[in-house]
């Protein structure tokens, strides 16, 4: 028992080490994403000042970068909520210490993502009216119903293990004083009795079974906005699916680089062991190649029997003017993040590690190719549209992606990076030392 | 029924509801296949055409104690046998004539004229088509005012909507810009207001955001043709229909059973059967209100 307690120490000690240490190196970090994300907000400010005539977009493609971000960022968050929720409900007992930060993650992408809907707009100022009108046929009302729902199960699927730790961590020494009474009023009461514990497993056992038909309804229906159109390359029964494997997909890579940069700047590597980024590179490798399989039929059914539209679409694609990139996603979007995990030499925390960071880059560029390409091609007839980001697109995006790092580190500053009554209960649950 | 109407020739003789004249008396389908434009008659035809539209609202009053529905150009027959109970003064149509269109684009700049639109935007576009015999044709297209519109469908905001008259207006102090309705339509006839050029100045009276006409067009929303309701209200031709030299447009009152490009007009439902016109894209679903005459034997749903 006494070295429980000791190792118990220890893994508090684990846990709020981003929230005591700050070196240079991190803080020339948080000063660079800040620039960013100024940066970003700046160039919105000018977006809202002179009209959206300052992006890229036109008649041909009306829908550009911002779209592929919404897409993009609310599916980086699946991850982290699927990552939580699926095994939990599974009992992975290898879940423990990355189920902090894969809420984290879920969070904190979606919060930047769900702002995106409304950047979009020519006229944001007046997105009340989707509320007012209520038009529920419009799968733009279904976007904003559906986000909003998730983000809020989201919000509670980060914070309910937040207050059994801030009751767990709230007398831990060297812990500041601000710090204290806050732990002290986020923990309401928390002290780990038998009934907090069980009312709290339930609760997250229910909100688990809640999210993930929830997610998969998120990317559902932000695959409708564009599935319910008559437009080739769009109007595709598979598009659901496909939306809600892409968003797995990247968000298991997001859960992984978030993981591992955690791990290394910290010292986590023995709370977070390298058994665990390992296992989550196997979850990312099938969903791959289920996102592989889903994009080859999507291909071979519009190729062979696709009609006019859908074969001037895909020649472009695949062997013209969009080839290099779509081949540039799938070799590094598939097989080579398959091949490392694949073999046992690269199949390490930073060979993993990298994929991640191919996956999640390529999952970007797979929605640029998803919704831009269709667009350019003509209804009618006519000239080949164009659509290239215009300078204010690409200081949002990028503004958007730092806000990522951004709001993680500083959650962390306040939050234990590790879900440290987790960790103990799993152990606890095992018979294990933790 | 096409057929069927070609080769008895349609019915011939009045209408029979007394406010059309000779212009409408209905002759032999034959006769009306490719009629040449008269410019001598433009003038009387023009006033008989307003005439009419004018005295719909009378004829309304009579008709209005059945039914309460939108009148839809599905039931041609119908408008023909003067069967349909009907609540509205007029169910706005357009028709194109193929045969005459020579792609000058001279619609596409009285549009812009009217509705102090920069070069850019265009309202109704001009397509330059090859048909399946290797010939050259030009196609216009706007707004087709569908029945069952995927744009009215999609719109978040309520921001456009069908008027009574069945004309689908943008209500640009309403709409948040989103783009869902230029996503949804399959005519492409939607456009945004990027607002990169200048717009030409609007003299002051013409200033105001209206449903069915706003000047100068708003930033950040959406725009689109709505038929020049507000012309046809005044008993003016939409402005395409007057620019256009080579008479080739039409607009028609599914009312009234009657067609007119101001210089010659015709009962409606008889001039669609008698030259095989059809609607663009119809097997969408979408119930266009704009018909097409083809010209020399082009596909009729390329």
């Amino acid at each position: 028992m006494v070295a429980l307690s000791d190792r118990s120490g220890e893994l508090a000690r684990a846990a709020l080490a981003p929230a005591s240490r700050s070196g240079r190196l991190s803080r020339a970090i948080v000063a660079m994403l800040g620039v960013l994300v100024l940066g970003g907000i700046a160039a919105y400010g000018y977006q809202l000042v002179n009209g959206l005539g300052v992006t890229g977009l036109n008649d041909d493609v009306f829908w550009g970068l911002y779209e592929v971000d919404i897409v993009t960022l609310i599916g980086f968050s699946y991850g982290g909520a699927l990552v939580s929720a699926i095994l939990r409900l599974t009992g992975a007992s290898w879940r423990g210490p990355i189920t902090r930060i894969a809420e984290a993650t879920a969070l904190t992408t979606l919060v930047v993502g769900a702002v995106f809907p409304i950047i979009h707009l020519g006229h944001p100022e007046r997105v009340w009216r989707v509320a007012t009108a209520l038009q529920i046929n419009s799968p733009i009302t279904w976007d904003m119903l559906a986000i909003i729902t998730y983000l809020i199960a989201t919000v509670i699927l980060f914070g309910l293990p937040v207050v059994a730790d801030m009751g767990r961590l709230r007398g831990e020494p060297g812990l500041p004083g601000w710090k204290q009474r806050l732990f002290a009023r986020g923990s309401f009461g928390w002290v780990g009795a038998e009934e907090q514990q069980r009312v709290l497993n339930r609760s997250l056992t229910a909100l688990a079974i809640v999210i993930i038909p929830l997610a998969v309804m998120v990317h559902t229906v932000l695959a409708y906005a564009f599935s319910l159109t008559s437009r080739p390359g769009w109007h595709s029964t598979i598009f659901g699916p496909y939306f809600v494997v892409a968003a797995i997909y990247s968000g298991v890579a997001v859960v992984i680089i978030v993981s591992a940069a955690y791990r290394r700047a910290y010292h986590l590597e023995h709370w977070i062991p390298e058994r665990a980024v390992i296992n989550l590179g196997y979850l990312m490798a099938a969903l791959g190649v289920l996102y592989g399989y889903l994009l080859f039929t999507e291909v071979t059914t519009e190729g062979y029997v696709g009609g006019e539209a859908s074969e001037k679409l895909l020649y472009a694609l695949l062997l013209d003017r969009w080839s290099l990139l779509f081949w540039v996603f799938v070799v590094g979007g598939l097989v080579v993040p398959l091949t490392i995990i694949a073999f046992k030499r690269t199949r390490t925390t930073t060979g993993v590690t990298v994929a991640a960071c191919l996956v999640a880059g390529a999952l970007l560029l797979k929605r640029f190719l998803m919704f831009v390409p269709p667009l350019t091609q003509p209804l009618i007839s006519g000239d080949i549209g164009a659509y290239t980001p215009s300078w204010v697109e690409l200081m949002v995006t990028v503004a958007a992606i730092a806000a990522i790092p951004l709001l993680l580190i500083a959650l962390f500053k306040v939050i234990p990076v590790l879900s440290v009554t987790e960790i103990e209960e799993i152990a606890v649950s095992r018979g294990e030392a933790i | 029924m096409t057929e069927n109407a070609r080769s008895n020739g349609g019915p011939s003789g009045h209408v029979g509801i007394g406010l059309f004249d000779r212009a409408t008396t209905v002759v032999p389908a034959q006769d009306i296949r490719c009629p040449l434009p008269d410019p001598a008659s433009r003038e009387i035809s023009r006033r008989q055409f307003l005439h009419t539209i004018g005295a719909a609202g009378a004829l309304v009053a009579l008709k209005a104690s059945g039914v309460q529905r939108i009148l839809a150009s599905e039931d041609l027959d119908a408008i023909a046998a003067g069967t349909l109970d009907i609540a509205t003064d007029h169910q706005w149509v357009m028709v194109f004539d193929l045969r005459r269109c020579d792609g000058c684009r001279d619609c596409i700049k009285g549009c812009q004229k009217e509705h102090f639109l920069p070069k850019e935007v265009e309202w109704i576009k001009v397509y330059d088509l090859v048909d399946a015999q290797g010939l050259e044709y030009s196609m216009p297209v706007l707004c087709m005012e569908c029945e069952n519109a995927p744009c009215v469908r999609v719109c978040p905001a309520r921001a456009t909507y069908y008027q009574p008259d069945g004309v689908i207006v943008v209500d640009q102090s309403i709409c948040i810009g989103c783009r869902m309705c230029m996503a949804a339509c399959p005519y492409d006839v939607r456009v945004f207001n990027w607002d990169r050029q200048p717009q030409p100045p609007v003299p002051p009276e013409h200033r105001g955001t209206r449903p069915e006409f706003t000047a100068p067009q708003r930033k950040g929303t959406v725009g689109k043709c709505a038929m020049c309701v507000h012309r046809l209200r005044l008993g003016e031709f939409p402005a395409c229909v007057e620019a256009c030299t080579m008479d080739a447009i039409y607009v028609g009152d599914l009312v009234e059973d009657v067609m007119s490009n101001g210089k010659e007009t015709f009962m409606l439902s008889q001039y669609l059967r008698a030259n095989d016109a059809f609607r663009y894209r119809a097997e969408l679903g979408t119930a266009p209100r704009v018909y097409y005459v083809a010209g020399h034997g082009q596909d009729l749903d390329f």
